[in-house]
């Protein structure tokens, strides 16, 4: 499942609603994104995260599937935040659930990557100097490249 | 033709989209691109720099040799930054 929200989640629920009644899963692997205070040694006051509405869910809704194809999960979950955003506040959440923890660290760990460099989502931090935006990193290109087939 | 901006290009095109009919024998985004920075030095100055830029026709990735023709939903953004 997918969710595009300006709303905040809680990740003790949305575990609970993943896995309740469902006994065949033994393994929930999660990621959860934090908005930091601090960013290139700059203070960050706050964060705005901008979408395509429309495309984000659709390239969610094709990532999520490509995972349950490639690994072998009961459930999965997407959870992205839009909007302005505070330091402590969630960002994202990833959960994927499978009867062992290999598939569930591995679906999880492939979707995060993914969803830095491929959803359309873009980053304004808010600095004393005014609002600037998130420059992509190399890095993470190559954290995504590692799982294409 | 439907144009819809994103991020720094949203702010510097000064709109977060348009609805236009560009001349018929603009056949890819490249062609789409030359033609949108000609019409003002807004427009060229948000679309100086080609290579900071991403493109997706109806919603989908593409590379800036892809086809565009009428009724299109066209974006451009910079590399993204979610997660």
């Amino acid at each position: 499942m997918i969710r595009v929200q300006s709303a905040d989640f809680d990740v003790g629920l949305e575990l609970k609603k993943l896995t309740e009644g469902n006994h065949q899963i033994g393994a929930v692997a999660t990621f959860v994104g934090l908005v930091r205070d601090i960013a290139d040694k700059d203070t960050i006051s706050a964060m705005v995260l901008e979408h395509y509405p429309g495309m984000t869910e659709k390239q969610l809704a094709d990532i999520e599937y490509e995972a349950n194809q490639r690994w072998d999960l009961n459930s999965s979950l997407i959870i992205h935040r839009y909007g302005h955003l505070e330091p402590g506040d969630n960002i994202v959440l990833v959960a994927c659930a499978s009867s062992h923890r290999e598939n569930a660290f591995d679906a999880c760990h492939f979707l995060i990557d993914w969803l830095k460099t491929k959803a359309p989502f873009w980053k304004l931090e808010e600095t004393s100097e005014g609002g600037r935006w998130v420059e992509a990193k190399t890095k993470d290109d190559i954290a995504t490249a590692r799982w294409e087939k | 033709m439907k144009l819809l901006y994103f991020a720094w290009i949203r702010v510097k095109m000064g709109v977060s989209g348009e609805h236009i009919d560009p001349p018929k024998n603009i056949e890819d985004i490249e062609g789409l691109i030359n033609w949108i920075k000609q019409r003002n030095p807004v427009s060229n100055e948000a679309f100086s720099d080609i290579s900071n830029i991403r493109f997706a026709v109806n919603q989908e990735y593409v590379d800036i040799d892809h086809p565009v023709q009428a009724g299109d939903e066209i974006a451009f953004f910079p590399p993204m930054t979610g997660g």
